[in-house]
């Protein structure tokens, strides 16, 4: 009888049998499911729209140093189109270059890899995933270009100002966002089923839960995160978008809303998403550090019990960013105590890194600069988060550069330190071509040192006062901190200077790409699978079918006594030595 | 492809060895994400009832209680019909396609007394912009309703896929299981908003 048969298919089906047939110039760019391209597409995407990003940040920085001045390339600044900018900026850097880059693509393109199987678990699932993702980056850019332009209520949309166009002046761009905004979760929803299914049920035979590489384990965390905080948001979303344009009254005091509501379900989303994203940074700097240490991941337990506690954590601290917005003060006690509770674990994991680092012959090639940058920079934006968690100084603190910068220290080393540690380190793996090693050193130096030169200043000033989101602080005589000017030039100008390093980048990244020296299947003497595919980068199918590989030891076992190579990959048995 | 007599069965997705299949797997994320969902709908609810000092405000109709109990018992039935059907229907016994395309159509009855009530309630003055009152009110049994007309889509493919195209035990059960996420969700939110 049919029953007893129908659990023995295993991987075949998972594609339909695509296997046999060659895919099309179609297939296989435009609409692929191969998890690889999908994560190219993904990556690619992603570094696109943090152009924009970048010359939103270029626009209203230079409008901060030089008041009401032309701007190249742009002309002068108008108050709406600095509120958008400030806007657009956040909002297209956490959704539409963080996430995309750091989980969907690297999710995508690690997981099947790193876990021995041939692609996702529902490969047209992550199709859709990345169509519905490029949906809303189109959304998002149409947005830019309808009367009255864009959303300009700050990313964090709070109502009555986001509510009714009346008050935001732009009834189209506010709620082109909000959609564009809820599209993009509904693709990283069904992405991260996929990630978390694909980890579960599609591991290759021997690998145990203590052999996944942590890079893995972070993603699957952070998709899980994703999934029970997004839900929330996307509550929260419909409510503000019926206010919007169909006349509701949830939010808006003046007709009997409640404001602080919005507050409570735009953080219960937005707080664990903090650590969605960092999650797969510091999973990142867990497989480099290894590698270039040439020593076992110290306590990978402990890592994970430190990353499934932040977690659970940061479902307990949302409250924290509304210290000052009328919530009972008894309560701000409570999320004060959970606020300084989560750098416990954090903390802990940053030692454990260290740790590694500890007693290893330690090579510092690019991508293991930028891992230990992550750690370095991350650190100073989780060190200014401890005041900022406690409700006393926070009243103080509040919505001043000081916040501007703490934030920007934690998501600059995530979302774009992170992400060069990954797309140098894996470059190889993607491309099959070895970067420019040089280049890559002098991009990391450029890049590091102008980092600090923006965000060092800026708790200076927000220290002596200077409020967050102000157009020109000459209009306001009780704003206006002249002393402070000089910083503010000295932020901006290392702004110029980090934009200025990226192009180094982009000719490494794309000189590389076609003429970059060819790599082996496997340049860092690693041990983790998505080194042992034969063919570089993968084919389709990442390994031929009949010979899948099989798992006999943990992720990290680098300079073994006792055997000749420094390294043992996971795939070797035991009997071959 | 393996074929009986009552189920065109399709073979099964991937899944290690007794682990959860992963279209279940699957299944059961999306239902925890859904969850989160309402529960941030009932709880936005609940904080707009303690913000308003008369729940329901005195010119507001009220919601019909009676008829409701008596819906929420007919998808309470749908859900054990479609149980009962579907485990049927996997296990290749003939009676399970009568069972779930009953239970079925009993959700399709509920979503169609639930549109009756709003067409009634609308008649009465309660409407989306009217109040709070009504903008939650609608806000949450619609968005009820949306997964419930979405679960009907999936049994009805279940059951035309059944003795069509075939349909694997892992998708018979995924659907079933979002049916039965949508029916034990019902009563909470008969609770919260009616009572």
């Amino acid at each position: 009888m049919s029953v007893a048969h129908d659990h023995d298919h295993g991987h075949d089906d998972a594609h339909g049998g695509h296997h046999h047939h060659e895919p099309t110039f179609m297939e296989r760019y435009i609409i692929p499911t191969d998890h690889k391209y999908i994560a190219q597409q993904y990556l690619w995407t992603g570094m696109f729209m943090a152009l924009f990003g970048g010359f939103y940040a270029y626009l209203f920085r230079m409008q901060m140093a030089f008041p009401d001045m032309w701007i190249p390339f742009f002309g002068r600044l108008s108050a709406m189109e600095y509120n958008a900018a400030i806007t657009q900026h956040g909002s297209v850097m956490i959704f539409w270059v963080a996430m995309p880059v750091l989980i969907a693509a690297f999710g995508n393109f690690l997981i099947p890899l790193m876990i021995g199987a041939d692609d996702m678990v529902f490969p047209r699932l992550n199709r859709l995933s990345y169509q519905l993702f490029l949906l809303s980056a189109i959304i998002l850019i149409a947005s830019w270009f309808v009367p009255n332009g864009a959303f300009g209520g700050a990313w964090t949309a709070y109502p009555p100002l986001s509510g009714d166009g009346n008050y935001s002046l732009t009834p189209m761009g506010s709620s082109m966002w909000l959609v564009a905004v809820a599209v993009e979760f509904a693709a990283f929803l069904v992405g991260g089923i996929n990630f978390i299914v694909t980890a579960m049920n599609a591991r290759a035979p021997g690998m145990r839960w203590n052999d996944v590489p942590m890079i893995v384990w972070m993603i699957c965390i952070a998709s899980l995160l994703f999934m029970a905080s997004v839900g929330p948001l996307i509550a929260g979303a419909v409510m503000l978008f019926f206010d919007q344009n169909l006349g509701t009254n949830f939010f808006d005091p003046r007709r009997g809303g409640d404001p602080i509501l919005w507050q409570h379900l735009f953080w219960f989303f937005g707080h664990p998403e903090v650590y969605v994203v960092l999650l797969p940074a510091t999973g990142m700097v867990a497989e480099i550090v290894p590698v270039f240490a040439r020593k076992k991941l110290f306590a990978y337990d402990s890592v994970l019990y430190t990353a499934i506690g932040t977690g659970v954590l940061s479902f307990f601290v949302w409250a924290h960013h509304q210290f000052v917005a009328g919530i009972d003060p008894r309560m701000a006690n409570v999320f004060t105590i959970t606020t300084v509770l989560i750098s416990i674990p954090i903390a802990e994991m940053i030692f454990l890194y260290i740790a590694t680092l500890y007693g290893g012959s330690i090579r510092f090639t690019t991508p293991m600069l930028w891992a230990l940058g992550v750690v370095f920079s991350f650190l100073i934006g989780g060190v200014t988060g401890i005041y900022r968690g406690a409700s006393g100084a926070d009243m103080y603190f509040h919505d001043t550069y000081f916040v501007v910068a703490h934030f920007h220290f934690t998501f600059f080393p995530i979302a774009f330190i992170g992400t060069f540690a990954g797309f140098t380190y894996w470059f190889p793996k993607m491309f099959g071509r070895m970067m420019n090693d040089t280049l890559g050193k002098v991009h990391f130096w450029g890049t590091m040192i102008s980092f600090h030169g923006i965000f060092l200043p800026l708790f200076a000033t927000g220290l002596g006062g200077d409020h967050r989101r102000i157009y020109n602080y000459n209009h306001f005589a009780d704003l206006a901190t002249p002393d402070l000017q000089m910083l503010r030039i000295i932020s901006t100008v290392s702004l110029l200077i980090l934009i200025a390093f990226q192009f180094v980048f982009i000719y490494n990244t794309f000189k590389s790409l076609f003429w970059g020296p060819i790599a082996g299947t496997n340049p860092w003497k690693a041990t983790t699978l998505e080194w042992t595919t034969p063919e570089n980068p993968p084919s389709h199918g990442n390994w031929p079918p009949n010979a899948m590989p099989s798992v006999y030891r943990g992720a990290y076992e680098y300079s073994v006594p006792g055997r000749d190579e420094d390294y043992w990959p996971q795939n070797v048995p035991n009997k071959a030595g | 492809m393996t074929t009986a007599g009552v189920v065109h069965l399709r073979p099964q997705g991937v899944r290690r060895e007794g682990g959860v299949p992963s279209l279940t797997l699957a299944t059961m994320l999306f239902v925890c994400c859904e969850l989160m969902f309402f529960a941030a709908l009932i709880s936005a609810h609940a904080i707009g009832r303690a913000n308003l000092p008369m729940w329901p405000p005195l010119d507001q109709p009220r919601l019909p209680i009676e008829s409701t109990a008596f819906n929420t018992l007919v998808l309470l039935v749908s859900g054990v019909l479609v149980t009962v059907g579907g485990r049927r229907l996997e296990a290749e016994e003939s009676s399970g396609r009568r069972l779930l395309a009953l239970g079925t159509a009993a959700g399709l009855g509920f979503v169609l007394l639930q549109g009756v009530e709003w067409v009634r309630l609308l008649g009465q003055g309660l409407t989306l912009q009217s109040s709070a009152y009504g903008g939650f009110f609608y806000l949450i049994v619609g968005a009820h309703a949306l997964h419930a007309l979405a679960g009907l889509a999936a049994l009805g493919w279940t059951l035309r896929a059944a003795s069509t195209v075939g349909v694997s035990r892992d998708a018979m059960l995924a659907a079933r299981l979002y049916w039965v996420f949508v029916v034990f969700l019902w009563p909470v939110l008969y609770w919260r908003v009616y009572l």
